[in-house]
C-alpha cells in the first residue's frame, strides 16, 4: 500500500525505541534480577507467610472491587447510552475523575470518609461495620481507582447496538430479560470482559489510595506492592523484586486473557 | 386478518407526524404506503406494528382494539429497512428467533422448529446461506433472512420499512416480483412503505398515498395514476408542470394552451390550476403564443425543451425529432396537451423558476 504521508521509518523508529527503554527494558531489568535471586530463594520468598498473606489481600479485594466494578460499570454504561436526562454530560465527564485525580488524594479522601468520625464510618462503625483497616477499605479503595473501565469500555459497543436489534426482537415476541440475555448480551460480552480484566489488572497494582485506607497490618491489611516498598527499604532488594515479578507476571497474564478476548470476541464480524 | 385504522394522530414534540389516519385493509391484501419522506408512512406502520403508540385515535385488527394489545403479542412481522438481522446470530437462528423465544409452553420442540426453518430457507431460496453469518451476505440475501425471520412466526400481517431501499436497481426488480410471489403463495396481509411509486405501482393491490400526515389518495395504480384526487398527488406523481387557466363551460383556458385533446370537466367556471406531466406536452409552432422556447436539451431518446412566457417557466419532453422543420430555441409554441388534471383554485406554490426571466436576452 502506498502511503499518504512518509516517514513511517522514522516514526515507528522512534516509538520503538522509546517503548523499549521506557517499559521493556525496565521489565527485563525486573526478570533478571528475579532470575538473578534463584528459583530456591525466590520460591522461600514468595511462600513466606507475610508474602502470602499480602498476594492474598491483593488477590482477594482486588476480585471484589471487580465485582462491584463490573455490575456498577454495566449499569452506569447503560444509563449514559439509553437515557437521556438533564446533567448527563457531567455525569458521562465525572465517570473519568478517578483516572485524572491523584490516587493519593482519593485514598485520604475516602480515609477521612471511613475514620470513626467520618460521615460514613460514623454511620457504620455503630453498626459494627469497620471499613478503614480492613480488607473492605482496601477494596473500597481499589473499586474507586478501576472504576472506569469497565464504563468506558461498554459504552460505545452499547451506542453502536442499533435499537432496530430490540425493536426487531420485540416484533418477535421477545420479553425484555430475553431480549438482553439473547440480543444485546452476547453483543456487549466480549468488551465487558476485556473491561473488568483491565480493572481486575488495575486493582492489583493499586498503591495510593489503598495504602492510606488500609492500615497497612503485616499480615491482615498489606498489599503486595506495599510490601514490594518495605522490603526495598529494608534494602532487602531480592525481596522486593521477586514479590514485584510475581506482581508483574500476573499483570502479563491478566493481558493476555484480555487480548485474546478480543481477539476472539466477534466471529460473526465481516471478514475483509 | 382486517385492519381498521380510524383517525389517528400522533406527534413529535411541535411535528404533527399524522394529523387523522383513516384506514381499512382487507384480508390477505398487499398495500402500499406511498409518499415522501416525512409524510408520516414509518410512523404508521410502526404503530401498527406497536413499536410505536399514537396519541389519539385507534387500531383494530380482526375487531381486537391492538391499542391494548403488547407489540410481542400482537403477531406482526416486522422487515426494517436495514434488515436489522441478529449479529451474532446465524441465519438458521435469526430465521428460528421468533420460535425460540416463544414461552415454554407454546413453543414447538426443538426438531419441529429446526423443520420449518428448513422449510422456510427453501422457500426463500437460500437453503445454502443456513450457517453464515449476517455480516457475510449481500444485501439481497439480507433482505431474504429478514422476510423469513418475519414469516417464522407466523404472522397476521406482514410490515415492510422501505423493503428494498437499500439495494441496487436490478436486485430490486427481481426481489419485487419475488416478493409478490411470496405474498401469493403464503396468503399473508402485506402493508409497505415506500418513496418510489414505480415500486408501489407495480407490486401493491392497492396504494396509499400520503402526505404530511394525511392520506391523500387510496386506490389501484390506474386510478391514482389518471385520476389524482389533489394538487399533492398529481405533483407527486410528476405533475410538475402548474398552469393557470380559467375554466369555461368546462374547459380550461389559457394565452397559448391548445385545451382540444382534453376532456372536459365538470367544475364550476373560475380560475384554476392545470397539472401536466412534461412528457403530456406536444408543442406546435404558433408565433402568436406567448412561450417562447429557451431551451433544448437532448437525452437521447427524448427532448426536454424549456420555455417561458406569461411570468411562468415550464418544461416539456418530446421524443426526439425527425422532419424537416425541428423547433429551434426562440421559437413561438403552443402548448397542446394530450392528458392532463384540473383543480379548481389559483395554485398553491409557484412553479419552479430556476432561473430569473430576461426579456428579449438575443437578436
Amino acid at each position: 500500500m502506498k502511503r499518504v504521508l512518509p516517514g513511517f521509518g522514522l516514526s515507528m523508529g522512534v516509538t520503538l525505541t522509546y517503548l523499549g527503554v521506557i517499559v521493556l527494558l525496565p521489565l527485563v531489568a525486573l526478570v533478571l534480577r528475579g532470575a538473578e535471586i534463584g528459583p530456591e530463594r525466590f520460591w522461600a520468598i514468595v511462600t513466606a507467610p507475610r508474602t502470602l498473606a499480602a498476594l492474598q489481600l491483593t488477590l482477594v479485594a482486588g476480585a471484589m472491587a471487580t465485582v462491584v466494578n463490573a455490575a456498577y460499570g454495566l449499569l452506569m454504561a447503560w444509563v449514559l447510552v439509553r437515557y437521556d436526562f438533564p446533567g448527563k454530560r457531567v455525569l458521562d465527564a465525572l465517570m473519568d475523575i478517578p483516572f485524572a485525580l491523584p490516587t493519593a488524594v482519593a485514598g485520604l479522601a475516602l480515609s477521612a470518609l471511613f475514620s470513626a468520625n467520618g460521615w460514613f464510618g460514623a454511620l457504620l462503625e455503630p453498626m459494627g461495620i469497620k471499613v478503614v483497616f480492613t480488607i473492605w477499605g482496601v477494596a473500597i479503595a481499589m473499586s474507586f481507582t478501576s472504576i472506569p473501565f469497565v464504563v468506558r469500555t461498554v459504552q460505545p459497543v452499547l451506542e453502536d447496538l442499533d435499537p432496530q436489534y430490540e425493536q426487531a426482537a420485540i416484533t418477535l415476541g421477545a420479553h425484555p430479560f430475553t431480549i438482553f440475555r439473547k440480543v444485546i448480551w452476547p453483543v456487549i460480552l466480549p468488551s465487558f470482559l476485556v473491561g473488568v480484566t483491565l480493572s481486575f489488572a488495575r486493582s492489583l497494582g493499586e498503591f495510593g489510595a489503598v495504602v492510606f485506607i488500609a492500615g497497612n497490618l503485616p499480615m491482615k491489611t498489606e498489599i503486595a506492592s506495599l510490601l514490594a516498598v518495605i522490603r526495598l527499604e529494608e534494602y532487602d532488594y531480592n525481596g522486593a523484586a521477586a514479590i514485584a515479578l510475581v506482581l508483574l507476571i500476573i499483570a502479563l497474564l491478566l493481558l493476555v486473557i484480555s487480548n485474546l478476548l478480543q481477539a476472539r470476541a466477534l466471529p460473526y464480524k465481516a471478514k475483509p | 386478518m382486517t385492519m381498521q385504522v380510524t383517525s389517528m394522530m400522533k406527534r413529535f414534540g411541535e411535528t404533527e407526524v399524522l394529523r387523522g389516519i383513516d384506514l381499512n385493509v382487507r384480508d390477505g391484501e398487499l398495500i402500499a404506503l406511498l409518499g415522501p419522506s416525512g409524510s408520516g408512512k414509518t410512523t404508521l406502520l410502526k404503530i401498527i406494528a406497536g413499536l410505536d403508540w399514537p396519541d389519539a385515535g385507534s387500531l383494530s385488527v380482526d375487531g381486537e382494539d391492538w391499542l391494548r394489545v403488547r407489540a410481542q403479542d400482537r403477531r406482526t412481522g416486522f422487515v426494517f429497512q436495514h434488515y436489522a438481522l441478529f449479529p451474532h446470530m446465524k441465519v438458521r437462528d435469526n430465521i428460528a428467533f421468533g420460535l425460540n423465544v416463544m414461552p415454554k409452553d407454546r413453543r414447538p420442540p426443538a426438531a419441529k422448529i429446526a423443520a420449518k426453518v428448513d422449510e422456510l430457507l427453501q422457500f426463500l431460496q437460500i437453503a445454502h446461506l443456513g450457517g453464515r453469518y449476517p455480516a457475510e451476505l449481500s444485501g439481497g440475501q439480507r433482505q431474504r433472512v429478514a422476510l423469513g425471520r418475519a414469516l417464522a412466526i407466523g404472522p397476521k400481517v406482514l410490515l415492510l420499512d422501505e423493503p428494498f431501499g437499500a439495494l441496487d436497481a436490478a436486485i430490486r426488480r427481481d426481489l419485487r416480483r419475488w416478493l409478490r410471489d411470496v405474498h401469493d403463495k403464503t396468503g399473508t396481509t402485506t402493508i409497505f412503505v415506500t418513496h418510489d411509486q414505480e415500486e408501489a405501482f407495480e407490486l401493491a393491490d392497492r396504494v396509499v398515498v400520503m402526505g404530511a400526515g394525511r392520506i391523500e389518495q387510496v386506490g389501484t395504480a390506474d386510478e391514482i395514476f389518471d385520476h389524482p384526487a389533489s394538487p399533492f398527488v398529481a405533483r407527486f406523481l410528476g405533475a410538475t408542470v402548474e398552469l393557470p387557466v380559467i375554466l369555461r363551460a368546462g374547459r380550461a383556458e389559457a394565452p397559448g394552451l391548445d385545451a382540444s385533446m382534453l376532456e372536459r370537466r365538470a367544475l364550476p367556471d373560475g380560475f384554476a390550476t392545470l397539472f401536466l406531466r412534461p412528457a403530456e406536452i406536444d408543442l406546435q409552432r404558433d408565433d402568436a403564443s406567448p412561450f417562447r422556447i429557451r431551451q433544448i436539451t437532448s437525452t437521447g431518446a427524448l427532448r426536454r425543451v424549456m420555455l417561458d412566457g406569461t411570468g411562468i417557466v415550464l418544461e416539456a419532453e418530446l421524443p426526439r425529432q425527425r422532419g424537416a422543420d425541428p423547433l429551434k430555441v426562440g421559437d413561438h409554441v403552443r402548448l397542446r396537451p394530450d392528458a392532463g388534471r384540473i383543480f379548481p383554485g389559483a395554485a398553491r406554490k409557484a412553479p419552479p423558476a430556476p432561473i430569473p426571466l430576461k426579456k428579449e436576452t438575443h437578436r
